[in-house]
């Protein structure tokens, strides 16, 4: 299947580009198919390629020494990841899972550079989207570096338990990040982290308080 | 009847990215809208939620407390 010349336009890269320049840069673009929870990208590898999604999603994160992971963001059709070492030249700063079917498009490092040369009307939307990222991370940085997340989100918890009367009011993660002041990805490791403490256990859809004193103690840490 | 992620048809654009990412196939799209299919395999790895684009799946949390 031929990369799609509309699609490429779509691409905040490449938007201001006319229709010729866009010819020319679809020579150099691959695709890449990948099935769900394929890792498309190693932390620490050198780095090969840029890579845009035109279907699917992709889940773009760090992983610590116990193997714990924390996701920096999603991937959705349209975007890119894996800029920052196509242009620093460093490995690859995360890893990258699909999170389903997916269909990439890939430029090479090299091409990328000769296209940046030949295009330079480039340069200021690729400034952009590297300016989002890195707006994205300070804020990520600040959730967690800066707050105790884990004490708000267990007196979120706490909070909303559902009464002898029957259910309480029920949570998705993102509100609970809204509550919390924080970030979607961060509740979802506090969950984690409450559960390797022995205060809650996740059962599917339940969040099931194990250990009410466990969770009161957590709460009472300052934030 | 299993409990299931709960679909906000105001906000679905028909994307479909949830389709994709879903491992137990309880989405499918039905006249350009996400429509749920009841599965005991899904288990609420909360992904649809997660890349849902407009915000139209909702993966709430029931919070209980287990008796001693």
């Amino acid at each position: 299947m031929a990369v799609q010349l509309e699609f490429l336009k779509s691409i905040l890269y490449f938007s201001d580009l006319g229709l010729a320049e866009l010819e020319s840069i679809r020579k150099l673009v691959f695709e890449k198919t990948a099935d769900r929870a394929e890792m498309v990208l190693l932390e620490g590898e050198p780095a090969t390629n840029l890579y845009f999604v035109a279907s699917g999603a992709v889940k773009v994160f760090k992983t610590s020494a116990e193997g714990k992971e924390q996701i920096l963001s999603i991937v959705r059709p349209g975007e890119s990841f894996n800029d920052v070492p196509i242009f620093d030249g460093g490995p690859n700063p995360a890893s990258a899972r699909t999170m389903g079917p997916v269909l990439l498009y890939g430029i090479k490092k090299n091409d990328m550079e000769a296209i940046l040369r030949d295009h330079p009307r480039m340069a200021l939307n690729v400034i952009k989207v590297l300016a989002r990222r890195v707006r994205h991370l300070v804020s990520l940085v600040e959730d967690l570096s800066f707050r105790h997340v884990i004490s708000r989100v267990a007196k979120i918890l706490f909070e909303h338990i559902g009464g002898e009367m029957g259910r309480g009011p029920r949570l998705t993660q993102q509100e609970m990040a809204a509550m919390a002041g924080t970030a979607r990805e961060v509740v979802g490791r506090s969950l984690k982290a409450l559960e390797e403490e022995g205060a809650i256990k996740v059962d599917r859809h339940r969040i099931i308080i194990t250990d009410k004193e466990a969770l009161q103690k957590i709460m009472e840490v300052p934030y | 009847m299993a409990e299931m992620p709960i679909i906000d048809p105001e906000k679905c654009d028909g994307c479909g990215l949830c389709v994709g990412v879903c491992h137990c196939n309880a989405l499918a799209i039905v006249n350009n809208i996400i429509t749920i299919i009841e599965t005991v395999e899904c288990d609420w790895c909360t992904d649809c939620e997660v890349v849902c684009p407009t915000g139209a799946i909702s993966c709430p949390f029931e919070i209980i407390i287990q008796e001693p």
